[in-house]
């Protein structure tokens, strides 16, 4: 197996992809989203549970690849807490870091860092963007819940 | 290396010059010809041939060159035509692909024979360009769509078909061979239910074209498409089949040049078949190869890649069914070249790009066919599909790379 594979499949993606945390509806939610890739047929709901500002509770369901479910399922881990504006800077900066090689990776100790593998396969970023797209229609509210990654 | 000690596979694999490449340091293993498969040098030839020693416009010059291209352009067309062994060399389309003649039919003999309250039957088993022109032509029309299920093995239902014929029926559209579970579907039979109700017939191709040998009259089929760049052959080049009266009867589906007889701003005229439906300048170049192509399967001939490819299914399906991990989506008792799978409690995508970094070419996803992943409540499924140079020793490789993908996620 070559090193870029194993960049990909870190041991910390894996055991997110085996055991997600956050996953199941979330009651009483203040903002749910559908999100699928048409190419692949990946289907991801993401559910907010706001408090006045902040992220109460951040939960998810999907159909789809290791990657996917690895991102919401960190993703998720991590927005539990945030302000809203944090998670909107957060979910920016995640995707500059995965879509623009220009900029520098994320730190190794940084939560997400384990996904900065996915820079290398490009036909695999929109599986990582996915949950995080489809967490910003569900902040955004009922308008734009539907979101695709074409 | 192959059941059949007689076939060529060495001078046939020398003749596809990708099949030397190497993907990440490894040799290529190239199992998605169900989405296009590799080109024999005899076929690249000849399009820098065409380009170099006989290319103009055709069809309007006096002059040499274009004389030259318009004759190698209608070889091809004679070439297609007894390919399909169809009765007269009019009746050969050049289309861009099986997609746009589905369309074509769907346009021009929809919208001037279509009406409220028509039916048109399609199968689960369609990927999605024999279903979508079908809806957006039923929408305009009024008409009505019905769909013939399968099984869980993935077989076409002959029963619950019969039963969805009536006088209502007036267009039947169904693929040879399903493109997503490799399924033949019985198509002499379907083509007699639907005639015995005074409906038409069109098979979508694509997937039996360069597997099993056809003979649009010995079917009675009335319109039939397939692409060219699955057949060996370019890309962005097709042939519709249709028989001589029905395209005569129908009204053009795209207006320009090379369709006309004659213009005025009162009344234009068409020109006869097959130019009526050639309006602008075709894909030169690409028919010419694909008539190239043609001659070059025909070389190697039907009887000996259909066996060679039999025995690259039937040893890649008991390969595989003895791996216990390994769920075999379409188990029709007839199949052709295709083999659909998934790995239990691995994603497709994550299958894919693993056998990729051995240099395993494999689809993964819905093969543009929802309604078959639906059938099996799969989002996606891993495609091996063959070719005529394919071989045991590949199909080794592929399990050595499921091997992986399951150490890797076990």
């Amino acid at each position: 197996m070559s090193a870029d594979l194993r960049d990909l499949y870190q041991e910390i993606i894996l055991e997110h992809s085996r055991k997600p945390k956050n996953t199941g509806m979330l009651e009483y939610a203040t903002g749910e989203a559908q999100g699928n890739n048409p190419l692949c047929g990946d289907k991801v709901t993401v559910y907010v549970k706001l408090d006045g500002d902040r992220i109460a509770d951040a939960r998810f369901d999907a159909r789809g690849c290791a990657i996917s479910v690895a991102s919401a399922s960190m993703m998720t881990e991590i927005l539990k807490g945030l302000t809203v504006s944090e998670a909107v800077s957060a979910f920016d900066r995640f995707q500059s870091q995965l879509t623009s090689k220009e900029t520098p990776a994320l730190a190794e100790d940084d939560e997400l860092a384990a996904l900065m593998g996915v820079r290398d396969f490009p036909t695999r970023i929109k599986c990582a963007t996915l949950p995080w797209h489809t967490f910003r229609a569900a902040l955004a509210g009922s308008d734009e819940n539907q979101v695709t990654t074409e | 290396m192959t059941a059949n000690g007689t076939y060529p596979i060495d001078r046939i694999r020398r003749d596809f010059p990708i099949l030397s490449e190497s993907v990440r340091g490894k040799p290529l293993v190239y199992l998605d010809n169900g989405a296009s498969a590799q080109k024999p040098r005899a076929v690249i030839e000849q399009i820098s041939k065409t380009y170099e020693t006989e290319y103009a416009n055709v069809h309007r010059g006096v002059h040499y060159m274009s004389q030259m291209a318009t004759d190698a352009m209608e070889a091809s067309r004679v070439t297609a035509q007894k390919f399909l062994n169809a009765a007269d060399e009019k009746e050969i389309i050049f289309v861009r692909g099986a997609t746009e003649g589905i369309n074509l039919v769907a346009s021009s003999w929809g919208r001037a024979n279509l009406t409220a309250g028509d039916e048109i039957i399609l199968s689960v088993l369609e990927h999605h360009s024999n279903i979508v022109p079908w809806q957006m032509i039923a929408e305009q029309a009024g008409a009505v769509i019905k769909v013939v299920p399968i099984d869980d093995s993935g077989t076409f239902l002959l029963d619950e078909y019969e039963k969805l014929l009536s006088p209502k029926t007036k267009m039947v559209a169904v693929t040879h061979v399903s493109n997503a579970l490799g399924t033949v579907v019985p198509v002499a039979d379907v083509i007699r239910l639907a005639h015995a109700q005074g409906a038409l017939v069109l098979l979508d191709g694509c997937q039996s074209v360069p597997h099993i040998p056809v003979d649009v009259q010995a079917l009675d089929v009335d319109f039939y498409v397939f692409s060219g760049h699955k057949l060996y052959g370019p890309s962005g080049i097709g042939v519709l089949y249709g028989k001589e009266a029905l395209l005569d009867a129908m009204p053009p589906y795209q207006g320009g040049g090379e369709m006309i007889n004659r213009v005025t701003f009162e009344k234009t005229t068409y020109a006869e078949l097959p130019f009526k439906f050639e309006a602008g300048t075709p894909h030169i170049a690409g028919i010419i190869a694909l008539g190239t192509a043609i001659d070059y399967l025909n070389g190697i001939g039907f009887d000996a890649i259909a066996a060679h490819e039999h025995d690259l299914l039937a040893y890649a399906t008991e390969r595989l069914a003895g791996m216990n991990t390994i769920n075999i989506i379409g188990t029709a008792a007839e199949k052709a070249a295709i083999l659909s799978f998934n790995i239990h409690d691995v994603h497709p995508h994550d299958v894919g790009t693993i056998l990729d970094n051995d240099g395993i070419a494999v689809r993964t996803g819905h093969h543009c066919a929802q309604p078959v992943m639906d059938r099996f409540d799969v989002a996606a499924t891993v495609r091996a599909s063959f070719g005529m140079y394919n071989t045991r020793d590949e199909i080794d490789a592929l399990v050595d790379g499921i091997n992986r993908v399951q150490e890797m996620f076990a």
